[in-house]
């Protein structure tokens, strides 16, 4: 049976479900807005150990344990895990999901992740080749920082524009049979690049490629943006929030009235100073298992499409002058 | 729509520094710590030094309180209010040293702290010695008396 429709769509026959999610931050997170959403805040960025590394390990870890405890079925009995970090050789997920001994498929997609991982494990639970998958996103400010920019300690200035990266891991349990809520269908996202070179604007960055998707999902569905409830992207921050409207508004389909941002969801932006909001895998992948996934349960939003956005560079790429690709996946959830 | 029109939507839409403010905060707070350094100089001078060993010591007691700061994670809170405040001074380039190498400690003494402790500051050393030679050379067959 056919399961694809459009250009770059599946629509499921036999929606998966979303049998439980788990979200664990850091400090700062835990002050924000979502601070009585989450399962646990960590007091102590380092998570108990002696290295950013070995910290978001140990975040994962606990994360992905919580979500298959939550969903009461046996970790044997998950067919396959899927996670993703943006660390180097995505050491943040292996080595958080090394001593689970399950089969494990690592990502990366950047802060794309979590969207990724649920929609590959959605199309193998549908596909009759798993019964449950696990998946997971993360990130932690102090590893991204080291990874990507300045050591912690030099003191200099963030660029307005510049985004702060969630220390925060979110994780999803997905079944092939459920009580909901369910992944109707999912949108992968084409590697779309508008010449943005300034690391410190992601959010510029990344929204055609957020638009770009959206406009493939509605397409591919026969859908106006008017079908959900809420369209939430997932770290786009405050400039790439504005673009993205800008630019769906050029396609035609206007979100401005159900749209909005993990990345915004997730702090009081003037408050905690963060600039532009927050990023990272674990924004988008935290905020959904923490709070939208609540959302989606009590009934306060029916349907959701969920769109976590990732910024593909490198340093090197960025050092040899190079734009930053961007990514964006579209998860449909509905009850 | 196409890059270059991205591109002007992209400028439109990203706020800018708050150049006024930064200057001022710069001003005042570079501006204090190079106060800092008169003072450890006079008294320095107060106490019999010599011209030449004064500035040295003055550097050295500014430089050691640069570490300290950059250590308990106070340089960074500063850095991020005074921007180029902080950067400029000789404060700034003890900060830039000391926070390569706390960062990069867990990776060991020789491949962490050892190559990356000049991560920030490297660059400024090797173009800071090039012109250095380079004005020297000038200084030798043009300036000289």
């Amino acid at each position: 049976m056919k399961k694809y429709v459009g250009n770059q769509t599946v629509k499921f026959a036999s929606p998966p479900s979303i049998t439980a999610a788990a979200a664990i931050v850091g400090p700062k997170e835990g002050e924000g807005p979502l601070r009585n959403c989450f399962d646990f805040i960590s007091p102590d960025v380092h998570f108990g150990m002696d290295s950013w590394e070995k910290a978001e390990s140990e975040m994962v870890r606990q994360t992905v344990h919580l979500a298959v405890k939550k969903s009461g079925i046996p970790i044997e009995e998950i067919r396959y895990m899927f996670a993703g970090d943006l660390l180097n050789q995505i050491a943040g997920s292996t080595f958080g999901m090394r001593s689970f001994g399950r089969p494990f498929f690592g990502l990366f997609g950047a802060c794309s992740a979590i969207g990724e991982g649920m929609a590959l494990g959605a199309m193998l639970l549908d596909g009759g080749f798993a019964n449950h998958v696990a998946v997971n996103a993360s990130s932690h400010y102090c590893s991204a920082e080291k990874t990507f920019r300045l050591p912690l300690e030099l003191g200099t200035q963030r660029a307005p524009t510049a985004g702060w990266t969630v220390t925060g891991s979110g994780a999803v349990v997905l079944s092939a049979e459920g009580n909901g809520p369910y992944v109707t269908a999912a949108t992968t996202g084409a590697i779309t690049d508008m010449g943005i070179t300034d690391a410190n604007n992601m959010g510029a960055a990344m929204a055609p490629a957020a638009a770009a998707v959206l406009a493939a999902h509605f397409k591919d569905m026969q859908r106006t943006p008017g079908y959900y409830d809420a369209i939430i992207t997932g770290d786009l921050g405050k400039i790439g929030t504005t673009l993205l409207h800008t630019l769906m508004d050029e396609e035609k389909f206007s979100i401005h009235d159900r749209h909005n941002d993990c990345g915004l969801l997730m702090y009081d932006c003037e408050a905690q100073d963060v600039h532009a909001g927050g990023s990272g895998c674990g924004c988008a992948a935290s905020v959904f298992a923490a709070h939208l996934l609540e959302e989606l349960r009590s009934g306060a939003i029916k349907r959701l499409l969920f769109i976590p956005t990732g910024a593909l560079h490198s340093v090197a790429t960025l050092q040899q002058g190079e734009s930053m690709p961007a990514i964006a996946h579209a998860v449909a959830v509905e009850v | 729509m196409d890059k270059q029109k991205y591109a002007k939507l992209v400028k439109e839409s990203s706020p800018g520094s708050n150049v006024a403010v930064n200057c001022l905060r710069a001003f005042f707070v570079g501006g204090t710590i190079c106060l800092m350094g008169q003072i450890f100089k006079n008294a320095l001078l107060a106490a019999n030094m010599q011209q030449d060993d004064a500035s040295l010591v003055t550097a050295m007691i500014l430089i050691v309180i640069a570490v300290l700061f950059t250590g308990v994670g106070l340089y960074s809170k500063l850095g991020s209010f005074a921007g180029a405040g902080s950067v400029v001074p000789i404060t700034g380039f003890a900060n830039a040293i000391t926070a390569p190498a706390i960062e990069f400690k867990k990776e060991g003494l020789v491949m962490g702290v050892g190559a990356k402790m000049f991560l920030v500051a490297g660059p400024v050393l090797v173009y800071g010695t090039m012109a250095s030679v380079i004005v020297g050379l000038f200084y030798y067959f043009l300036g000289g008396r």
